[in-house]
């Protein structure tokens, strides 16, 4: 190993205030971010606040942004970053920070009940072709960072909690949309409560997915064109000025 | 003002600790039973270790093998678990996964599919058939998903991020639990007419394990100090293969899967080393074999570079291996810069599950301690000796179910609980404690040491000697965790959390070291360098502990003897 310490620059703070401090950590080979993180709460800073569960890029809490790039650090190596300059570790933006690198996702967790959960068809035959589930597969492999949610410039620039589900939840809600025995419709509630329409397919969404779900191309591009086929199709809309809306 | 009313409280009919699939399942069922239900767990919703479940839960649906049935299913869980297993328990799991397995898939679990469209089932280790459900290697996080979906859908109460750090009592009776919500270091008193423990297993006492850091046996601990019986706790299992290098992932798991699929093991001189050790099963033996098979062939200086084994499953077409292990395939080649569809990994035992835990009734996961339920890996029996890759998942929705069903019945006969005001000061005073001990020790050197301990003198292989001192040490152990201190503010600090999970983790290490010294043979993952056979007269008895005073009380009860058309179904091993 070329170089025997790193130096780690941390958000310390809370809510209010905080700064960035700097931390010098012994290499390993093979390390990730979230190793550093945990040495300097073993022999540094003992009530450094992070969130992780399972330490192998498969239930999505360590979400943080390292060198202002969005990641999950159980996964990002520190032999993929300059080490001759102070590595940054910083919370995600999008969210309000409770203390250092944990922030308030608790909003992802109230759009997610406003979305129709999975209705079977009547009778349906519990059958199903695994081509037909491959794609919703995709859609559900996500998980849960929130990583998506915080590079989604609808949310992260323009703050529109309110208005708009962001990526995870178009992600959510293609994968009933696409199941194959599911019949429910959930077109309004996209346009309406989703507010899908926002998104304008930049793709920042897709970049940063550790899952490497296709979120713009498989997920919201589809969806939008259901919602465009039920409420802005022409001759739809004037079948309905002419006999009333249903 | 009473203690009670000083802090925030909430009631419900059912109090549910824990978020992973049998807390989940838990909570679906008391809904179901029209109970009002709160759910409180340490980290975010859907990220409990159940996530982490990768290969798939076995049910005898006979969708790829069409001679499977519940029978066969229940014999390879006994013969896995060297039939010290309760066999009511290994019985009602191997009859309802089934069920448990086509409801997940109406609430919109997504499983590979058979050609004729049915749910896809693979081979694991001593099952007889084709027997686990699965979804690639991502099991475990379709099933978390699921059932969060459903109960979020059904109204359950959830408190995230909220650790429960003492069960409150009624009289002999469990009413409740007090409470510190992590984002702020605000405590919290929750009262329940009944209250189902679901937190997981014990592996973070180990160095080398595939445990997050919530699996501390906190849950056990709270039920131990309840004064709730604790059975088998000398079983821990070692997965056979977690992977060895590099050091940040060491013990982060390999699922059973890359052998199911058709890996094979192998070591430094090529051999293909199962062949030695069960030459009918080989890679697809049960765990505890193949985990002493590795550990063996590594300590006679056969093991691969980083101290392992070779598990290669290059030979399968690439786009195979990437469809079927997705999860194996990133974590290797971005962790451990192996690309497995073109050359071997390097894989070697890690501390993963424990069979041992609360002592339930097999019916209704009912504790011995009145108004406390228990489902999942914190409770013990369905696995004896040595659980089978594949019963976890489905034993949490089959004993979550149940126990959550119990749970909503018992709850319906109390009346509310009422509890002294000493209890939840005492409470309250035994969680700031860790603040009041300023230059005292840190509890992350605590932890480090107890690890150490626990994975030389209690792992694979255990002698009187290495017992022995285990116990002086852990004595030593609770000596300094009494003076562990936590610096800076309650808001979400994990060195003042630390101090409590060692709390846990030393009460646990402690059972697992007593039982695991008196049970003088040999049996499934409890290997005795000193009493290297199984005994039929060991055979016949459980272990259980249970508190009195301050000390830990361990005695023998019989193994309750098996029906006969059970004792047939044994009997009729092929």
């Amino acid at each position: 190993m070329a170089q025997a310490t790193a130096t780690l620059r941390v958000y310390r703070g809370d809510r209010e205030t905080g700064q960035a401090i700097d931390y010098q950590v012994p290499l390993t080979p093979g390390m990730v971010v979230l190793d550093a993180i945990h040495s300097i709460e073993a022999h540094q800073s003992p009530d450094l606040a992070v969130r992780w569960n399972c330490k192998a890029a498969k239930c999505g809490s360590c979400s943080a942004e390292v060198n202002g790039r969005p990641r999950l650090m159980c996964k990002t190596r520190m032999d993929s970053l300059p080490l001759d300059q102070p590595i940054t570790v910083f919370p995600m933006k999008a969210f309000p920070v409770i203390k250092d690198l944990v922030t308030d996702v608790s909003w992802n967790y109230e759009v997610n009940k406003k979305i129709t959960p999975f209705r079977p068809r009547p009778n349906v035959e519990w059958k199903m072709d695994q081509a037909d589930v491959d794609r919703v597969q995709e859609f559900r492999k996500c998980i849960e960072c929130f990583l998506c949610q915080n590079v989604c410039h609808v949310l992260r620039e323009h703050d529109m909690k309110k208005e708009f589900g962001g990526p995870r939840f178009f992600v959510r809600s293609a994968a009933l949309e696409m199941h194959p025995l599911d019949g429910a419709d959930r077109a309004a509630l996209l346009k309406d409560q989703l507010g899908i329409g926002y998104c304008n397919i930049t793709k920042c969404c897709t970049e940063v997915c550790p899952e490497e779900i296709h979120i713009t191309d498989n997920a919201i591009i589809p969806l939008k064109e259901r919602v465009v086929d039920q409420f802005y199709d022409p001759l739809t809309m004037i079948v309905r000025k002419i006999f009333g809306s249903q | 003002m009473t203690p009670a009313s000083r802090y925030e409280t909430h009631e419900h009919d059912v109090l549910i600790i824990g978020a992973g699939g049998a807390g989940l399942r838990a909570a679906i069922e008391a809904l179901e039973q029209g109970a009002r239900v709160a759910v409180v767990c340490k980290s975010l919703l859907g990220k409990a270790h159940t996530v982490m479940a990768e290969g798939g839960m076995a049910a005898a649906m006979a969708n790829v093998d069409k001679a499977d049935n519940w029978r066969i299913h229940f014999r390879d869980t006994m013969n896995g678990g060297k039939r010290l297993n309760n066999w009511r328990m290994a019985q009602l799991h191997a009859q309802e996964s089934p069920d448990r397995v086509r409801e997940l898939e109406q609430w919109g679990a997504l499983f590979d599919r058979t050609a004729d469209g049915e749910i896809l089932q693979r081979a694991f280790g001593g099952h007889t058939f084709k027997r686990l459900c699965h979804v690639g290697d991502r099991t475990g996080l379709e099933m978390i998903r699921t059932l969060q979906d459903r109960g979020v859908e059904m109204g359950f109460d959830v408190f995230m991020e909220c650790t429960v750090t003492r069960l409150l009592k009624d009289g002999d009776r469990v009413a409740g639990a007090f409470a510190y919500w992590r984002n702020s270091g605000d405590f919290v008193v929750f009262k329940a007419k009944a209250v189902v423990i679901a937190t997981g297993g014990i592996g973070k006492s180990w160095k080398i394990t595939s445990n997050s850091w919530e699996c501390t046996g906190d849950g056990m601990a709270l039920a131990y100090d309840a004064g709730a019986e604790l059975l088998d706790m000398e079983f821990v299992q070692f997965h056979p293969t977690g992977m060895v290098w590099p050091p940040g992932v060491t013990g982060v798991l390999v699922t059973e899967a890359v052998r199911g699929e058709g890996g094979i093991l192998r070591n430094n001189n090529g051999d293909r080393f199962m062949e030695k050790y069960d030459p009918k099963r080989l890679e697809l033996s049960t765990r505890d074999v193949v985990a002493r098979a590795i550990y063996t062939e590594v300590k006679e200086g056969r093991g691969s570079p980083h101290g392992g084994a070779f598990l290669d499953i290059s030979h399968k077409p690439a786009e195979y291996v990437k469809r079927k292990l997705p999860s194996m395939y990133h974590q290797f080649k971005e962790l451990a810069d192996v690309d497995i569809t073109r050359g071997p990994m390097e894989v070697g035992p890690t501390c993963h599950y424990v069979m041992g835990g609360i002592r339930v009734d097999a019916e209704t996961g009912q504790s011995s301690a009145p108004g406390l339920f228990a489902a999942g890996e914190v409770a013990a029996g369905l696995h004896g000796a040595n659980r089978l890759g594949g019963n976890s998942l489905s034993d949490l929705l089959v004993f979550g179910r149940r126990a959550g069903l119990a749970a909503a019945h018992y709850a319906q006969k109390q009346s509310w609980p009422s509890m002294e005001d000493a209890q939840v000061d005492l409470a309250a005073r035994r969680a700031l404690a860790p603040f009041a001990c300023g230059g005292g020790e840190n509890p992350y050197a605590v932890h480090h040491d107890l690890q150490e301990v626990m994975q030389n003198l209690v792992g694979i292989f255990r002698t009187d000697e290495d017992l022995r001192r285990a116990l002086v040490a852990l004595d030593h152990l609770k000596q300094r965790a009494k003076r562990v201190s936590a610096q800076g503010s309650r808001v979400f600090n994990p060195g003042w959390h630390l101090c409590f999970d060692l709390d846990a983790m030393l009460t646990l290490s402690e059972a697992c070291t007593r039982a695991a010294l008196a049970r003088k043979e040999s049996r499934g993952a409890h290997s005795r360098i000193d009493f290297p056979k199984t005994e039929d007269g060991w055979g016949r008895k459980n272990q259980v502990i249970v508190k009195k005073g301050d000390a830990m009380d361990l005695f023998e009860v019989p193994r309750p003897p098996l029906p006969d058309e059970l004792e047939q179904i044994l009997a009729e091993d092929k």
